[in-house]
């Protein structure tokens, strides 16, 4: 995109001899409100206009990858809840689903309908914080407020269903930890009833907004072909106007099942995105609705393969053979086929991937996780030149990324 | 739009050295590092596979070869599928592939975090700096012979250093949940706690 100034350049000013500028740097993060996390953008700028931005990243990096070829697959579970912390549930199904694939294993209905609900609610979830943190980032107080008080109703769900409100650790390998409560579903459709009006009433506090729209329209615009050029996925790749959403177009864990649109945008600006990510709660609130109104009976995890599977720990107290199975699972890790495979799904953030080589046995040789912030963000230097300090601001609000899933 | 299984063969009949892969679920091929960009830019420009979204480096163990594997997925937004490409490098102690930065302007993180944690050089990268680990670092993580508890590092800043005497430290393995390599397990070797003998009902626990 060429850079339009209003006033000459500061080389053009000092040719002209008017009076001497030269170019500052400005090192914005790691700590900064509006980078969402460590992240720095060492920008270089003419006056207020960014010239230059080169993105810092790596503050949070833990090794994840690392860690997960030194412990068996089910160790692993956990780990992925703190890539996009904001997703926990999500994540945990992308990584389930991936060795699943690597163990040829097939979840029954009823678990498949369980992931697609917590993962919906997921999606809300992070949506909302995403929505909430963009606006304080404009100078929208409000929206935070209720956002998270939403967001609250979604914990107590979380945490009445897998006994964690944040960090869930949800799914198992070929199933969930448990079935849904007694009574849950009727709540979690309680809790979309009173969403969706409150929905539009947050949603109406920024759409029409005049200084919310003068803030993000026209600001940060990203081309269809920059967007498939540096593999944006999720929001940002549809704001862009590309209608590609894995749960559609590859569908996995049954959405083929449910009838729900995808969300584009036009221009591919700040204000798209913003868009696109409102309408993609009520469309996940279609999911969640049509997934509770099918809801199959049967178990929540697959039964055949014992050396993948943990058995029920009834089982395991009592019978000689499951307690064998038990043990060798939790010492050796679940056995599995040497391969490859790479597996995404449409998280809230884009396209989280998992890529596992093995040679056999309980722990992976290679994992690799492809971080959809972490690609999100590789635009940013194309992004933000031209634009202005308080856009970038903007731009990084809009962008909605999550430093533990870029940095792993 | 043509399927994956369709631009594989087409890949495969036009460079004589592309082999197929073993892959448990999308069309897979090696490619030797020379035809790596030629195929990866055939596979966008004529078969739509317009989107790289991964690139990986693969370690295979210290004494394989080759040893490093470079591995891309890309994907096709029109035709919703995967393919594998995977290019060996050939050279064990300085691994290099030639760099996809002029077909897609994404792969430039992707290639900086390959080269950040295995070493592998990516030739004709613009700028190919350490992306995660901070720029003095001197060792390659997700090489096989690094430890998975690190390796005590001097921190970049020497004032910093010399101001608080303290530097990126191994991390305390004790009590880890951590097993040791894949299908040499040992539990006495790889549970610390188990190789305490001393530390039973009858003898408790001596002060650390």
């Amino acid at each position: 995109m060429p850079v339009e100034h209003a006033f000459p350049d500061s080389a053009a000013r000092n040719a002209q001899g008017e009076f001497e500028t030269e170019k500052m740097s400005l090192s914005m993060g790691p700590s900064h409100p509006s980078t969402h996390g460590v992240l720095r953008l060492q920008l270089e700028l003419d006056g207020e206009i960014v010239t230059k931005a080169d993105p810092v990243i790596g503050y949070l990096h833990r090794g994840d990858e690392k860690i997960a070829e030194n412990m068996t697959y089910n160790q692993f579970v956990p780990y992925t809840d703190r890539l996009d912390y904001l997703a926990p549930l999500a994540n945990n199904m992308a990584y389930a689903i991936a060795v699943e694939k690597l163990a040829r294993l097939e979840v029954p209905a009823r678990c498949q309908a369980i992931r697609v609900i917590t993962a919906e609610m997921a999606r809300i979830s992070a949506h909302l914080l995403g929505l909430g943190a963009f606006g304080i980032d404009v100078g929208a107080w409000t929206v935070f407020l209720y956002s998270f008080t939403e967001r609250e109703k979604l914990y107590k769900l979380f945490e009445e269903l897998t006994g964690a409100r944040f960090t869930t650790s949800y799914t198992r390998i070929g199933g969930v930890a448990r079935d849904v409560p007694p009574g849950w579903n009727d709540r979690v459709l309680a809790f979309c009833d009173q969403f969706l009006p409150l929905l539009e009433e947050v949603l109406d506090l920024l759409t029409r907004n005049r200084i919310f729209v003068d803030r993000t329209a026209g600001i940060g615009v990203i081309s269809r072909e920059d967007a498939v050029a540096y593999g944006l996925t999720g929001p940002n790749l549809r704001a862009c106007g590309v209608p590609l959403d894995l749960r559609k177009d590859k569908p996995y864990s049954g959405y083929e099942k449910y009838d729900f649109d995808i969300a584009v945008g036009t221009k591919g600006d700040a204000y798209d995105r913003y868009l696109v990510r409102g309408e993609e709660m009520r469309q996940s609130v279609r999911i969640i609705r049509q997934a509770i109104a099918g809801f199959p009976e049967g178990k929540w995890y697959a039964e055949d393969a014992r050396r993948i599977i943990a058995p029920p720990k009834d089982k395991v107290l009592t019978s000689m053979e499951e307690l064998i199975q038990n043990f060798m699972i939790v010492t050796e890790g679940p056995q599995m086929p040497a391969g490859e495979v790479y597996f995404e799904a449409e998280n809230p953030k884009g396209a989280l991937g998992f890529y596992i080589v093995s040679k056999g046995g309980g722990v992976p040789w290679r994992l690799k996780i492809r971080a959809p912030s972490f690609c999100n963000l590789s635009i940013l230097p194309k992004v933000c030149v031209g634009a202005m300090v308080s856009d970038v601001v903007s731009i990084l609000g809009s962008l909605d990324f999550v430093m533990g899933e870029c940095d792993r | 739009m043509p399927a994956a299984s369709d631009a594989v063969a087409a890949v495969k009949a036009r460079w004589a050295g592309v082999t197929d892969r073993a892959s448990l679920d999308h069309p897979a091929i090696n490619v030797a590092a020379s035809d790596l960009l030629g195929v990866l830019g055939a596979l966008k420009d004529e078969h739509g596979f317009d989107m790289l979204v991964d690139v990986s480096g693969v370690d295979w163990s210290v004494g394989a070869s080759p040893r490093f594997t470079v591995v891309y997925h890309v994907f096709s937004t029109g035709g919703h599928d995967y393919v594998r490409v995977a290019a060996d490098c050939a050279d064990s102690a300085a691994p290099e592939v030639p760099s996809a930065t002029g077909i897609w302007p994404g792969a430039d993180w992707h290639e900086r975090e390959a080269f950040d944690m295995f070493g592998i050089r990516f030739t004709g990268h613009p700028d190919l700096r350490r992306i995660l680990m901070w720029d003095e670092y001197p060792h390659f993580p997700l090489r096989k012979d690094f430890p998975l508890a690190g390796i005590e590092t001097p921190l970049p800043d020497a004032e910093v250093v010399a101001e608080t005497k303290t530097g990126a430290i191994a991390a305390p393995m004790m009590g880890g949940p951590f097993v040791a390599a894949p299908g040499q397990i040992n539990m006495t070797e790889a549970e610390p706690r188990a190789k305490d003998e001393s530390w039973t009902e009858r003898r408790p626990k001596p002060e650390a």
